[in-house]
């Protein structure tokens, strides 16, 4: 593949490079993503805060926005917000250290198709940056983690809510295994080898899960969120 | 020594008149005195230059030959501390020792002068002190069997009193307070200080124990009957011994005294080490972690706040970094710990999840142990750059799984040391009611999964 073939890609998600944007305060973080990920897919910016990162991203128009969570001048989630108002189709991956778990379901319902954290091995990065292009969710161990608690917490207080939706409100059986496997370290494939499914069924598993994460009017999540910051 | 109680008790003279309760009756007392004829006061005078205090009974520690009892006495009666003196080697020599032990059974239960408890109380908490006295009694008692069988009467009369006083001994020289075992030791042995009487007292000793020598041979040869003539020889050598032990004692004493020290100092300096190595694991891993994200103020403060958890409990409370009892109250916690102990002593990148939270019991700390077994088994074994750890607490049941994708082992042909660890991952839970499953595929990885039960008041309880 040459320079002028990744030029004259395009930049529908799936086929060739995707284009990537990286948003991280930290330069040595982002030489480092940058160095694993050149030949795998096409850089086309980086920003260190907030206010840079709306305006660079509006411009450039990447597949995949790799988001840290904690920025200066606002969490992620409020890059999440101001370019999905502009630009829908732009598609985030939240990629950060070991975080609060409110900052990253914070995140995620902003918009953010998929969590991993930086421990990532480069080629997982590629696989995940891929994934997200191309529409699907990311789930890493932790995310699944954090999703698994707050669906589960308090439960019984939440059945007492008349406007309660069971549609958005609750994991099925299926979803809740899937997650456990992701929990406990086993990728897509490996899941779908566990419990005799494909991958794509994984795959739309992880998504749907994704959907209940951001369109649940579910109170539980909120307050959930405001619990584990207390403590 | 006659100076020397000459001259403490005119010290202690000089000291009489500041004592408050015996002061104020002097005038009176000292009328009827100076009716009496003139040498009779000056002798009374002489015997009796204090008033007695009302004060409780306190050995003296600055006027003391021994323990200070005789002083104690005398300022309490108001006797010449001389006077008391005599009369008490006096007694112990009447009494065929039992002066003695009264003496030494004085130094244990009066208190010293600025002291709350006695020598005996505080000897009861010392276990160490009460062995060496058991162990003291059981030589001397052989000692004395040997000696009766003899029939070496006057050692066998002075028994009781001689057991008496060595045990007392034994336990001032270890539970006296230090300036008085201090005193004790430069009295038994003046050869461990350096000075200008060194010689002179290593002479007087030599002499002591030769004249001990003669006299026992020649109690023994005296008064051993004659069914006891076969033993004389072996007698012969108790005493020879005996001597050396009092002519050479002090020096046996001081060699052995170095031993200990220089044990002491060798496991000083092991201590040394190990502490070295435990803050290199802890303090020194978490500073070069605040460093490496130090733009990360949400890291720092919690790394910061878990060494500090740490290093307080190890210093306060004497938990080692690593122990997992009592450092963790909650199975969060208890995971989160051991991410970063694994962490920081395999260099590997431990990826921990937890869902829902609850208490640390008997049962789950044994989980978490056995789940820290296989984390660590696998960071040294897998080849694996990250290690996942997966808790999960439901109410009737945690489960935790630690899975690395590195190059696994076949379960029917893995090495007996191997074996061993997964025995006591397994051991540890199935012990206590849970479950182990252990999955391993060559060239894949290998996964741990651990299942413990959970009792029916914590289940209960709301999850946290």
């Amino acid at each position: 593949m040459t320079a002028h073939g990744a030029a004259a890609a395009p930049p529908a998600a799936g086929s060739g490079r995707p284009r990537v944007f990286i948003v991280d305060d930290h330069s040595m973080f982002r030489a480092g993503v940058r160095s694993e990920l050149s030949g795998d897919v096409e850089i086309v910016g980086e920003a260190a805060d907030v206010a840079a990162a709306v305006s660079e991203i509006s411009r450039s128009l990447p597949d995949v926005v790799l988001l840290d969570v904690h920025l200066p001048g606002g969490g992620g989630q409020d890059v999440v917000a101001a370019v999905k108002a502009g630009h829908p189709d732009v598609k985030f991956l939240a990629l950060s250290a070991s975080d609060a778990p409110e900052d990253v379901i914070a995140v995620i319902r902003a918009g953010a198709r998929g969590y991993v954290t930086k421990t990532i091995s480069g080629t997982e990065l590629v696989d995940a940056v891929r994934r997200v292009a191309a529409g699907d969710a990311v789930f890493s161990p932790r995310l699944a983690g954090f999703v698994l608690d707050a669906f589960a917490s308090g439960m019984t207080a939440e059945l007492d809510r008349p406007s309660f939706d069971p549609e958005l409100d609750q994991l099925t059986a299926r979803e809740r295994e899937v997650l456990r496997l992701i929990a406990r370290g086993y990728t897509y494939r490996e899941v779908g080898r566990e419990l005799f499914i494909s991958v794509k069924t994984v795959e739309s598993h992880v998504s749907s899960v994704l959907r209940k994460l951001q369109l649940s009017s579910r109170h539980q999540l909120t307050r959930w969120a405001a619990e584990r910051r207390l403590t | 020594m006659a100076d020397e109680a000459h001259a403490s008790a005119g010290r202690y003279a000089t000291s009489g008149p500041t004592q408050p309760p015996g002061s104020a009756a002097g005038p009176e007392s000292a009328g009827p005195e100076s009716a009496r004829p003139d040498w009779l006061g000056r002798l009374g005078a002489r015997l009796r230059p204090g008033q007695p205090s009302d004060g409780p009974l306190r050995r003296l520690a600055d006027d003391r030959v021994l323990g200070g009892v005789a002083a104690g006495i005398a300022r309490r009666t108001g006797l010449d501390v001389s006077l008391v003196r005599a009369a008490l080697v006096v007694l112990a020599l009447v009494s065929y020792g039992y002066g003695a032990a009264a003496y030494v059974v004085a130094w244990l239960l009066i208190p010293a002068q600025d002291a709350d408890t006695n020598i005996a109380t505080r000897s009861l908490a010392d276990k160490r002190g009460i062995g060496l006295v058991a162990a003291l009694t059981s030589v001397l008692v052989v000692g004395l069997i040997v000696a009766s069988a003899l029939d070496a009467t006057w050692i066998v009369s002075l028994g009781a009193p001689l057991i008496v006083c060595a045990d007392g001994l034994a336990l001032i020289s270890r539970n006296a307070d230090a300036a008085e075992r201090q005193h004790v030791r430069e009295f038994a042995d003046p050869s461990g200080r350096a000075g200008s009487g060194r010689r002179s007292r290593r002479l007087l000793r030599i002499v002591v124990a030769v004249l001990l020598l003669l006299g026992g041979g020649w109690a023994l040869v005296g008064h051993a009957e004659k069914n006891s003539a076969l033993l004389r020889p072996l007698g012969g050598i108790v005493l020879l011994v005996g001597g050396m032990a009092i002519a050479f004692g002090p020096w046996w004493l001081r060699v052995a005294r170095d031993l200990v020290e220089e044990r002491q100092a060798r496991i000083r300096a092991e201590e040394r080490a190990d502490i070295a190595a435990r803050v290199h694991d802890s303090v020194l891993q978490t500073l070069a972690l605040i460093q490496r994200r130090a733009g990360d103020p949400h890291q720092v403060t919690r790394l910061a706040r878990a060494q500090e958890r740490e290093l307080r409990a190890w210093l306060f409370d004497g938990r080692a970094p690593g122990s997992l009892d009592g450092q963790a109250a909650t199975v969060a916690d208890g995971v989160r710990l051991i991410q970063q102990e694994v962490e920081a002593q395999h260099g590997i990148s431990v990826e921990a999840v937890t869902v829902g939270d609850c208490p640390l019991d008997e049962e789950l700390t044994a989980l978490l142990a056995a789940g820290r077994e296989a984390t660590v088994n696998a960071a040294k074994w897998s080849g694996a750059d990250v290690v996942s750890v997966f808790a999960e607490v439901e109410p009737g049941s945690v489960s935790l799984y630690v899975r690395d994708r590195g190059r696994g082992f076949d379960p029917d042909a893995v090495p007996d040391d191997r074996k061993g660890l997964a025995e006591s991952v397994r051991g540890r839970v199935t012990r206590r009611g849970g479950s182990v499953t252990i999955r391993s595929t060559p060239g894949e990885g290998t996964e741990v999964s651990l299942a413990m039960p959970r009792s029916a008041a914590e289940s209960s309880a709301r999850r946290s």
